[in-house]
């Protein structure tokens, strides 16, 4: 595994991609196809399960490096991630070894039925015979919470340079449910697709933003000046749900979610509708909490996707539809190179036929004639339960990942507010050891109401100076988190609001963010909560 | 023991009332003792100044025409019937402990130290005494440091590298301690070492006090590109992200800092190296120095104060924390803001003069008028305000 630790630490010590490919391609062509697979599980968020919990980790590793608990907990403040406290923490190492990434792996999934003393003398062996960036990447593995500052797209275009195959044919070839303890890295690159697997999924096809922030908001003719005629496109509304692809093949049902998480189970609504379709069908769509022909809030959904078992009561509060937008196979052949408005077709008569219309819904297209008519309707997005439009070109075929040109999100503006700052924590990652994590409040009378965290939308260098204020102008600590001077003012955004019982402002807000510091504002002139309210209505 | 303590915390400094001098004040006041010449430490506008020897030349060279009294270590000077003694703090060149004593009682100041001896300052020494005032700025368990051979090889590796890549090799380090202890660390068999010009003039001023380095090259408008591809640049980290260092593109730039320990905050530099070289002492140092006081009470001053106060009681020791405003080098992740920070009235309640930025500063400017941080008295102002405010938190 000293292979892959220092190809971790490789990655980790360049911001350029080529730099990385580069890294990439050499680690590929100097590991054994064992590890070779592996690392493209892991690389591509497929973690072995966790076999012993973070909590004995933690304790067993504080029993080693001879500390109390508290001061485990501060360490891990200051260092923002679980495996590399414990790295840093552990005395160091006694022995060696060379065991390879496979090897390790293989280990960890045999211990699942080992007595916990057992775990425990293997995990404490181990930890004595790894220098401290070995150990790291080891601990991360361990308890699931790999993750490494590589997308899928950079290991995906290393490997097509090595096995002479198309970026896009690797994308698909690595989608869905593949163990890489059956899957080997020869099917994986043989010229010929030999997979069987019948739930895989497509890559999905992801449209850039027109506008990053509402401070670039474009108006209708830079819109026009970027897009062209109107003729050439399609808009429909841009729903807050759950992109999902479901899967009809051989008389079975997938339901796909974009973490590319199978989720069939969480939607038994789809099912009949699913059930139902034409074998070999599989269609691109929102999963959405719907009532009474309309969207549901997306907090309905939040308080639905998390829970492992779908009581009666949820699903009757929460029901749910799948509002389709695209198909890209149809009777068994992928259809996802023919046009847009040939493959609305397809799907247009697909749901016609369907006699479950409830919850297999159309998003439906958009009628406008001109750039600056669908400027006019997109500020009504909000009534519509929308979050903007989808702007797609009707000869574009479906592509692979984020890709810029043919497809489009124009979301509406976010509602804000300016807010006094109140509270601030330590961020992980890349932000630990730095006040990121702030809390807000707006004025209800004379007092300060918290009522939104939020951790982005300011710069590196307004983060370190806001970090700096909070170091300085600490009232009061409680464990991780500081109360600050209320001094300084942000102005937040935030995609909805909705009523809360569970929060002191009786809001709950969608999506909350930094959108800019306002050093030019005091907190006298902060937003108060009628302001917040008002959004409610 | 006296009623009153020999040492002090107020809002200048670490106070002496029976000598009336302090150490290492952070406002002007009329008799200074310092530790070493960091700008933290060493501010600007004091009536008098004591220091090392050693300090001497930075001393002028950062804050211009002073009244400045060197002595060596070991020799005991009394300051209206205080005796202070300087005794090797190992951090950087001309950096020293202040032992005091007066009627029997002794304190010592560490100022900051380190307990390795890097082979270029004089190595660290344990001053026995009753009050230690400590600073723990890598007082956390996290932090171990290598010993330094270790990281000075894999430095010259890189730079083996860079030199057959074709790319410069650009070593960030502060330039008074980091940059003269890389220096003497790097293979001068590789190839020459330049300097940015505020390095250049640290390492003339330390040359007029005598101290002997490895020969460097100021960079100049001058200076062949194509030459110092093969060489290595030494700059302050005010350089990183300026056209300055765009000019000797492609290049590879390394971090010389024990915040390289970290992963995130090494991410954060964004540096395509971290050595994880620090001239302050890591966890086991400190507690190691700490015991070797044989001290009865110890304060610390900055860095992790609140955790590492909070295990020294744990193990026995009678720990304090203290407020102070030290911590511009190496003691902060974040870099000093460069804009203003303004308060509710529209005050500027702090300038934006950043540490890195004194790095960089002209002999005899100023930053001690610069009102960082909150006093304990405007902290609890403020805390009452703020529970006043914010009653439903």
């Amino acid at each position: 595994m000293k292979t892959f630790a220092a190809l971790f630490s490789s990655l980790d010590e360049t911001n350029k991609t080529n730099e990385k490919v580069r890294i990439l391609k050499e680690y590929f062509k100097n590991v054994p196809d064992e590890d070779k697979i592996q690392t493209l599980a892991l690389f591509t968020g497929r973690k072995p399960k966790r076999q012993i919990n973070s909590t004995l980790v933690k304790t067993w590793a504080m029993e080693m490096a001879n500390i109390p608990n508290w001061l485990f907990e501060e360490s891990y403040h200051v260092v923002g991630d679980l495996g590399e406290t414990i790295a840093l923490l552990l005395p160091n190492p006694t022995a060696t070894q060379n065991k390879s990434l496979s090897a390790w792996i293989a280990e960890i999934n045999t211990l699942a039925n080992l007595p916990e003393a057992d775990k425990k003398s293997w995990l404490l062996s181990a930890w004595a015979s790894m220098e401290q960036q070995e150990r790291f990447v080891f601990n991360k593995i361990l308890t699931g919470s790999f993750r490494v500052g590589v997308s899928q797209s950079l290991i995906v275009k290393a490997l097509a340079e090595l096995s002479d195959l198309e970026p896009a044919v690797l994308t698909h070839r690595i989608m869905g449910n593949w163990d890489p303890a059956t899957f080997s890295f020869i099917e994986l690159t043989q010229q010929d697709d030999g997979s069987s697997d019948i739930s895989r999924p497509y890559p999905f096809y992801l449209a850039y933003a027109i506008q990053e922030t509402s401070s670039q908001s474009k108006s209708a003719a830079e819109i026009e000046e970027a897009l062209g005629a109107t003729a050439h496109w399609q808009a429909e509304w841009k729903w807050d749900g759950i992109r999902a692809q479901t899967i009809k093949r051989q008389q079975e049902i997938f339901v796909w979610s974009r973490g590319e998480e199978l989720s069939t189970d969480k939607f038994p609504e789809f099912h009949p509708f699913l059930n139902a379709l034409p074998d070999g069908t599989v269609l691109d769509g929102e999963a959405i909490c719907f009532a009474n022909n309309c969207p549901l809030p997306f907090n309905v959904l939040q308080t639905r996707i998390g829970r492992k078992n779908l009581t009666k009561k949820i699903l009757s509060e929460s029901p749910m539809a799948f509002i389709a937008y695209d198909i890209l196979e149809h009777e068994g052949v992928d259809i996802r190179q023919m046009p847009l408005n040939k493959r609305r077709q397809i799907l247009e008569s697909l749901h016609r036929e369907s006699g479950l219309q409830d919850v297999f819904r159309l998003s439906p297209v958009v009628n406008f004639s001109s750039w600056e008519q669908l400027y006019e309707l997109r500020k009504r997005s909000r009534d519509e339960f929308a979050e903007g439009f989808m702007l797609k070109k009707l000869g574009s075929p479906y592509l692979v990942g984020r890709k810029r040109g043919d497809w489009w999100k124009w979301k509406v503006d976010p509602l804000s507010v300016d807010a006094v700052m109140i509270y601030a924590q330590k961020g992980h990652g890349r932000r630990a050891d730095l006040y990121t994590d702030y809390t807000f409040a707006v004025w209800d009378q004379d007092k300060l109401v918290p009522f939104a965290k939020a951790y982005s939308g300011l710069t590196d260098k307004e983060i370190n100076q806001v970090d700096y204020f909070v170091k300085r102008n600490t009232l009061e600590k409680f464990g991780p988190v500081r109360t600050v001077k209320p001094q300084l003012v942000f102005e937040i955004g935030f995609e909805g609001i909705n009523k809360s019982s569970r929060h002191k402002s009786g809001v709950a807000l969608r999506f909350p963010r930094i959108l800019r510091w306002r050093q030019d504002k005091t907190i006298q002139e902060a937003d108060n909560i009628e302001t917040l309210n008002e959004f409610l209505k | 023991m006296p009623a009153k303590p020999l040492l002090e915390f107020n809002d200048n400094g670490i106070y002496c009332a029976a000598g009336d001098f302090y150490i290492d004040p952070w406002r002007p006041v009329k008799r200074a003792v310092i530790t070493h010449a960091h700008s933290d430490h060493a501010k600007w506008g004091h009536q008098t100044y004591l220091a090392h020897t050693l300090s001497r030349e930075v001393l002028k060279y950062r804050l211009g025409d002073i009244e400045l009294q060197t002595i060596d270590y070991n020799v005991p000077v009394l300051v209206n019937g205080v005796q202070i003694s300087l005794h090797p703090a190992g951090h950087i060149i001309g950096s020293a402990q202040v032992r005091l004593e007066f009627k029997g009682e002794i304190w010592v100041v560490s100022g900051d130290y380190k307990l390795e001896d890097d082979g270029v300052c004089t190595p660290f020494e344990p001053v026995k005494c009753h009050s230690f005032i400590s600073e723990c700025t890598f007082g956390m368990p996290v932090y171990k440091w290598k010993p330094q051979q270790l990281i000075f090889n894999d430095m010259n590796n890189w730079w083996k590298q860079n030199v057959s890549e074709g790319k410069t090799t650009v070593l960030v380090g502060y330039s008074l301690g980091k940059a003269q202890r890389i220096l003497q660390g790097l293979d001068m068999s590789i190839g020459n070492v330049y300097t940015h010009g505020v390095i250049q003039n640290t390492h003339e001023a330390l040359g007029r006090n005598g101290v002997m380095l490895n020969p460097t090259i100021r960079i100049t408008n001058q200076t062949d590109r194509d030459e110092m591809r093969k060489g290595l640049i030494l700059c302050p980290p005010s350089a990183v992200g300026t056209p300055w260092i765009r000019k000797f593109y492609p290049y590879s730039f390394g971090y010389c800092s024990g915040w390289m320990a970290l992963r995130g905050a090494k991410r954060r530099r964004a540096a395509d190296r971290g050595f994880v070289l620090s001239d302050h002492a890591d966890w086991d140092g400190l507690l190691k120095a700490i015991e070797a006081t044989n001290c009865e009470t110890v304060f610390l001053t900055h860095g992790y104060t609140a955790t590492f106060s909070r295990y020294l009681t744990d193990i026995g020791f009678d720990a304090h924390e203290a407020h102070t405003l030290y911590g511009g080098d190496e003691a902060s992740t974040a870099d000093e803001p460069d804009i203003s920070l303004v308060d509710e009235h529209g005050e500027v309640i702090q300038n934006g003069t950043g540490a890195e930025k004194s790095d960089n500063e002209e002999p005899g400017s100023t930053d001690s008028s610069r009102k960082s941080g909150l006093t304990n008295q405007e902290k609890s102002e403020a805390l009452k305000k703020a529970k006043k405010l914010g009653g439903a938190l």
